[in-house]
């Protein structure tokens, strides 16, 4: 055996890999959240009945707002994961870097958020009969940017809470009010697009901003939240 | 042994709220030797075992290994084997060990690392269906992966039948004739007569007692 140390993206890619592995595997984050997604879009739809015009109002913040709920189930399950057999002492004590395993993390749970809005997009669509009046390609980065907000600080946040006794109630407290902003740029940045009477530019420009802050920050401190004892 | 030491902890303290798991633990270990750590339960091997692999902070005191006191300079000349096995139940035995191997840059170990424990590397099953004897050898192959030169153990012999035992014991005999320093916590002291170096007696947070022979550390 060779002795080499690990290069962060190899080991980035190792865990992304894993990960992906073990979803395709139990499937138990992308069912629950699909389930859950599901439910808010049947549910909306009989409860409420807006003509196109209402709905192109109200379905950024609805579509967001489901989506939001529904990365926290996968964002619970992404460390608890790694609390069985306490796996997590096993790279803990390896020389692999703290960084690698958030970035891959982020990463996986972004994947599987992106999986269920491809999945979830034609029902909404087709439930709320919606049509874009704006450049409906804007729509890509907007979900991109957006997607990336809500993981990389649910990834962060859930490793925080991996601790504590009650982690599921935790993390949407602890996640929510930081995902305030994003959700604002994400739900006006849609609208705008779907109504096509503003420009969604400078929510767009708000939520790459954010996503680089965030992400820089998450990245600066995850190291100390992975050895809290 | 005249051995240099390979582990000098001083004055290690460790806190848990009010309880201190360790109280002033003095000790230093030479390179080469198989130690076996004893004691009752909550005596602190355990929670002395995470401290050396920089799982746990020392609320006071130091800890030096290869010469260093900033441990994870020296990860990756450390094995740890914890009595949860750290292994993902849901991959096989060789998926769990290439994707560990690639967390020390290593991505040709597996084959080899299955086989040095008795285990077949084309064994496909998840190991949450092994017995929980094939678990701790696997566990303990994953632990080998990077081929430390310090390994630490914790209950590698709990729930392993008598011959599988004996059979890691001989294993581990193997690794210290090749240089390294092991550290074996257990409660099943006589598998490790005539192989270990030291018997270590640990009790209520401190080393009390250090003896070649297993019979002068329990009759302390």
């Amino acid at each position: 055996m060779s002795k080499s140390s690990a290069v962060p993206s190899g080991v980035t890619a190792a865990t992304l890999a894993k990960d992906l592995r073990l979803e395709w595997r139990s499937k138990d984050a992308l069912n629950s959240m699909l389930f859950f997604s599901l439910l808010v879009v049947v549910v909306f739809s009989f409860s409420f009945d807006p003509n196109a015009e209402e709905s192109r109002q109200i379905a950024g913040g609805l579509v967001w707002v489901a989506f939001l709920f529904a990365a926290v189930v996968a964002l619970n399950q992404t460390w608890a994961r790694e609390l069985r057999n306490h796996v997590l002492d096993a790279y803990r004590v390896s020389p692999a870097p703290a960084n690698s395993l958030f970035m891959a993390k982020a990463l996986g749970n972004f994947v599987f958020v992106v999986v269920l809005e491809v999945l979830m997009t034609p029902l909404f669509i087709m439930f709320y009969k919606l049509r874009a009046l704006g450049p409906a390609w804007q729509l890509i980065p907007v979900a991109a940017l957006g997607t990336w907000a809500l993981v990389v600080n649910g990834t962060f946040f859930a490793a925080i809470s991996l601790r504590t006794r009650s982690r599921e109630i935790m993390l949407p407290l602890l996640l929510f009010p930081v995902s305030i902003p994003a959700l604002l740029a994400m739900v006006n940045a849609t609208t705008a697009i779907l109504t096509g009477e503003l420009s969604a530019k400078f929510w767009i420009v708000l939520l790459t901003t954010y996503d680089v802050v965030f992400t820089i920050a998450c990245l600066l401190l995850f190291e100390l939240v992975l050895n809290a004892e | 042994m005249d051995a240099p030491p390979i582990i000098t902890l001083t004055a290690v303290f460790k806190q848990f709220g009010r309880f201190a798991a360790l109280r002033g633990v003095n000790a230093e270990f030479a390179a080469g030797g198989l130690f076996a750590i004893l004691g009752d339960n909550g005596a602190g091997k355990t929670t002395l075992l995470r401290v050396l692999a920089g799982l746990a902070q020392p609320t006071r005191g130091s800890v030096s290994i290869l010469g260093t006191a900033e441990l994870r300079s020296v990860r990756h000349e450390l094995g740890y084997m914890a009595h949860p096995s750290l292994l993902y139940d849901e991959m096989s035995g060789a998926e769990n060990l290439r994707y560990f191997g690639r967390l020390y840059g290593i991505s040709n170990s597996t084959d080899a690392g299955m086989t040095a424990v008795g285990l077949d590397p084309t064994l496909t099953r998840p190991v949450a269906q092994y017995s929980q004897g094939m678990r701790q050898r696997l566990s303990l192959a994953r632990a080998l992966l990077n081929d430390p030169k310090v390994l630490l153990l914790d209950e590698p012999f709990s729930n392993v039948d008598a011959r599988s035992a004996r059979e890691m014991v001989a294993l581990l005999a193997q690794m210290r004739s090749a240089g390294k320093t092991i550290f074996v916590v257990t409660h099943q002291a006589s598998l490790l007569e005539g192989t270990a170096d030291e018997f270590v007696w640990m009790e209520a947070g401190q080393i009390t007692n250090r003896n070649r022979q297993l019979r002068a550390v329990e009759t302390r």
